[in-house]
């Protein structure tokens, strides 16, 4: 009965698909096979897949997909078939074809259309030659992907067809990877396999080389051989490529360090003073960014994109005040007694910690990214990250900044005569103490600005700071105190060691490996990478 | 000679310290074990248990002081020996639950089990016999003391930077211990002991009897201590602290005395961790986190470096003020703490017990003397570009700080 049912229908579709039917046409076409879902057992619904299949019409494929998901129902009143999502104890439906609302029925006049993992199968193959002639490229890219994965020989008819009528050369190029997988697969004839093996080869990434390695273990002669050389040419590429990406993920790491270390070279190199609470002042940093972009989402939805530039000058500011703060409440008492300022700065972090967490609470704060810092690109085979890559750019902006001020502005001139010997500096007429101020407000304010870009990629709570103080305790110790070419050096150098160790030993190892090997390098170089030379070193 | 040398030790200071650690030792024991709970004078035993730690962290705190106070050695990794010698300890104690754990492995600790191991590791091996693990309390603090010491003093890493790694020492071994595959439980650390050298922890005389212990441990490192820094080797030990190449160049071997104080210091600090572990029930990575490290150090500011006595009774005063904050109002510890820190650092620089001695000196000199012009003790020393600092900080207090920077060169 019903095959005769969809015998008809295929008659029907026969006459329609000669004529030039517009798009309502063509669902006026398409919707008796629609309903004809409802119908019958797996076989049958299967038949009818594939006779939806064969009218080659891209807007069944969201029935196919509902049909898929177990989301396909039919009106037990006058057996039309839609998309239905429950919504509390009714059904909300959605016409499948023309994606327009259908209204909503109640529980028990709808019934759910049945599908079993066969049918998913059969309906997985159909969405991929319905999709693969879509007018969208990027439906026809994923159809594409979707062969190349599946490998799946009997597309390879779908294949050709649709590569000859491919226009968009990158989703060609996808195309024909796809088929060369699909060759791979099948019992071809030697040479058409050869010409796969050459373009898997030619695209060269770990999917391909998945291919290859299976190709190599399952054919013989020429196309073994051909896969096997082709497989020690992808790996020495992918070793390299891993290589750059590697070296990538250690320049952000680098970058994070650079940023969180900056300012405590500035504090250390310029005045000698530890300060332990510079984590603290990065911590303030990433919650100035929390409070704009809170109040930006309650005022000013459309400045979101900016928040961050609106962040960057005030958390410059709230943290350098505060250093100043710091500095003339504090530190100024205790000039030349390095470890007791080291003490002092310990008390302040721990008063800042709780002042947040009395504040804000001591759960973690949730900062957005805005559009512009999320997504990826990829480079080759290596992934890189938006947020990564302005983070690192933002370092070396700062860091170029920070080497303007300190060599061009007379603030930078104070600020190393200082540095290079106090007294005559002070005998010249400059005011050590202020510049001791403002260099400190300086060094606590870039590691507020540091606050905000890593509010980008960390948790903001208040044992931020605590995660990065001796992380940057390190990068200043091992570049060298008071030379901010070191700090960058420093930096990189150890993001980019712990990267390339993570892989043989683990993250936790890798860092533990790293300190450890500061430790060990200390004792060679006692005053780090680039030392300070001169009388007033010792002192 | 050894025992002229202990004898050096005692005087009138120690004996009154000494003669006041024993009657805690007898008394709060008695008070919880032989006094009725009806009376007032009953101590309860949480208080035991809580003092016991206290007296814990006076050990550690005086181990802290022994390389700072008097060697100039700021050690801000001292809680990574601490948590080795408690983890040796707690080693033993693990092993000494035998087949009572939740799993009943009479050999494998449970998270051992836990995590389908099905041998022992070669380093958990003796452990079940106590004087192994007594052995090893000392011997493996000691022990990495030593190799940093000798890595470090040799290569004169000193002042801030000495700081710095040593601080990297204990965050690094605090990575290490929270790793689950490295053989010490993971961050959950080890737990549910049952047993000491088959006394039941939990009971109330093996609790006193760990407090006696601790009081005695306390007792004994204070004399050694004090044997140390008054003799000549103490003070050589002074003449590094105030001005490190002088004393080189007269021709002592500084990196020596400085490997040996330090070595000696880590094996009290492990001690003090294998005392404390029973006590509490628990050792897991956190005590290694260098947080703690600096904690003690305040505690030795707090009552005042370079006296011994300070130490102890900083890290006392500075617990029971954490205890009773935390009780009361536990948002508070955190600023107390901090503020606590600020305030000893700019007005106190010699701490509780420094301050005092130094104004009782202060008031010896005043009644010898005819003129009464300088009042308040030694001249008030300005840091060097402070010239305003005197007006706001006069006072016994402000005298020229024991700093551990070199004297000026130039």
């Amino acid at each position: 009965m019903s095959f005769l049912k969809s015998i008809l229908v295929l008659l029907c579709l026969a006459v329609l698909s000669n004529t030039s039917a517009s798009a309502q046409d063509g669902n006026d076409a398409l919707r008796p096979l629609v309903n004809e879902l409802a119908n019958g057992k797996f076989d049958e619904t299967q038949r009818q897949v594939e006779a939806l299949k064969a009218t080659g019409d891209p807007t069944v494929a969201p029935t196919l997909e509902a049909l898929s998901a177990g989301d396909l129902y039919v009106r037990k009143s006058d057996g039309m078939v839609f998309i239905a999502q429950r919504e509390g104890k009714s059904y909300n439906l959605t016409d499948p074809l023309t994606g327009e609302e259908a209204g909503t029925a109640g529980r028990r006049e709808v019934k759910k259309i049945k599908v079993n993992n066969r049918l998913r199968r059969v309906i997985r193959s159909a969405l991929g030659s319905l999709t693969l002639q879509a007018p969208d490229p990027e439906v026809r890219l994923t159809a594409a992907e979707a062969i190349f994965k599946a490998q799946d020989p009997e597309k390879l008819e779908a294949l050709d067809e649709a590569l000859a009528a491919e226009t968009d050369d990158q989703v060609r190029t996808v195309m024909e990877q796809a088929r060369a997988a699909a060759v791979l697969n099948s019992d071809l004839d030697e040479s058409d396999k050869l010409e796969a093996v050459q373009t898997l080869s030619d695209m060269g990434n770990r999917d391909a080389l998945s291919l290859l390695i299976a190709a190599q273990s399952a054919s013989t002669g020429a196309v073994q051989e051909a896969a096997a050389s082709a497989v020690a040419k992808i790996e020495k590429s992918i070793a390299t490529w891993d290589a750059a990406q590697n070296i990538w993920y250690g320049l952000s790491l680098g970058s994070v360090l650079l940023l969180a270390a900056i300012g405590l070279a500035i504090t250390f190199g310029v005045m000698g003073v530890i300060n332990m609470a510079h984590g603290e002042m990065v911590m303030i940093g990433a919650y100035v960014t929390f409070v704009v972009q809170e109040l930006i989402r309650t005022s000013a939805p459309g400045l979101f994109d900016y928040s961050l530039f609106i962040a960057l000058p005030l958390a410059f500011a709230t943290s350098g005040l505060i250093g100043i703060g710091i500095e003339r409440g504090v530190i100024r008492w205790l000039y030349g007694r390095p470890l007791e300022t080291l003490l002092a700065t310990w008390g302040i972090s721990l008063i800042l910690q709780q002042a947040v967490r009395s504040i804000f609470g001591p759960t973690n704060r949730e900062v957005g990214n805005p559009d512009w810092m999320s997504g990826a690109f990829e480079i080759g085979q290596m992934t890189v990250t938006y947020n990564r890559m302005w983070i690192i750019l933002f370092a070396l902006l700062v860091f170029a900044g920070l080497i303007l001020v300190l060599k061009k502005t007379p603030f930078g001139l104070y600020t190393r005569a200082v540095t290079q010997n106090r007294r005559m500096a002070a005998s010249m007429g400059i005011r050590t103490p202020w510049v001791d101020a403002l260099t400190f407000g300086l060094g606590s304010g870039i590691a507020g600005i540091a606050g905000v870009a890593l509010s980008q990629i960390d948790n903001v709570s208040p044992n931020l700071g605590q995660g990065y103080i001796i992380d940057s305790f390190m990068v200043v110790v091992f570049g060298g105190v008071g030379n901010l070419w070191g700090t960058l050096v420093g930096a990189m150098t150890l993001g980019v060691v712990n990267k390339f160790l993570e892989p043989y030993a683990g993250a936790v190892l890798a860092k533990i490996l790293v300190l450890v090997f500061i430790i060990l390098f200390i004792q060679k170089r006692p005053r780090g990478l680039f030392a300070l030379k001169g009388r007033a070193v010792e002192a | 000679m050894m025992t002229s040398f202990l004898f050096r030790a005692m005087d009138a200071r120690a004996g009154i310290f000494l003669a006041l650690l024993a009657a805690v030792i007898l008394l709060v024991p008695a008070g919880n074990l032989l006094v009725p709970e009806s009376s007032p004078f009953h101590v309860p035993t949480y208080a035991v248990a809580l003092m016991g730690k206290y007296l814990t962290y006076a050990l550690l705190a005086l181990s802290v002081d022994l390389v700072w106070g008097f060697c100039g050695i700021l050690s801000l990794g001292h809680a990574a020996f601490f948590a080795l010698g408690g983890y040796a300890m707690g080693m033993y104690l693990m092993r000494q639950i035998g087949s009572r754990g939740v799993y009943g492995d009479p050999i494998l600790p449970d998270f051992m089990v836990f995590l389908n191991w099905d041998v022992l590791p070669w380093f958990w091996y003796g452990f079940d016999m106590f004087w192994f693990a007594a052995l090893m309390v000392v011997l493996v603090p000691g022990a990495l003391a030593f190799v940093f010491g000798w890595f470090a003093f040799r290569s004169r890493v000193t002042g801030v930077y000495l700081s710095i790694i040593t601080q990297a020492l204990t965050y690094a071994l605090l990575l290490a211990f929270f790793r689950n595959d490295m053989g010490f439980g993971g961050n959950n650390g080890l737990t549910d002991f049952k047993d000491i050298l088959g006394f039941d922890i939990q009971a109330d005389t093996t609790r006193a009897a760990l407090f006696a212990a601790s009081g005695i441990a306390l007792g004994l490192c204070y004399i050694i201590c004090r044997a140390i820094t008054r003799s000549k080797l103490g003070k050589v030990l002074v003449a590094v602290r105030d001005a490190e190449s002088r004393t080189r160049f007269l021709g002592y071997r500084v990196e020596h005395y400085k490997l040996f104080v330090w070595t000696i210091s880590a094996m009290m600090a492990g001690i003090a961790g294998a005392l404390y572990v029973p006590q509490v029930g628990i050792i897991n990575p956190g005590e290694f986190a260098p947080a703690n490290s600096i904690e003690v150090v305040i505690w030795v500011a707090v009552g005042g470096r370079g006296t011994l006595v300070g130490a102890i009774l900083g890290a006392v005063l500075v617990n029971f003020a954490k205890t009773w904050f935390t009780a009361v109002l536990p948002d508070i510890w955190l600023f107390a703490l901090g503020g606590l820190f600020v305030v000893v650092t700019l007005f106190l620089p010699k701490g509780i017990v420094g301050t005092v001695s130094q104004g009782w000196t202060a008031l010896k000199q005043r009644k010898v003397s005819a003129n009464a012009e300088s009042g308040s003790g030694t001249p008030p020393t300005a840091p060097p570009q402070s010239p305003a600092a005197p007006a706001n900080m006069a006072g016994p207090a402000k005298a020229k700080p024991l700093s551990s920077e070199p004297q000026p060169a130039e």
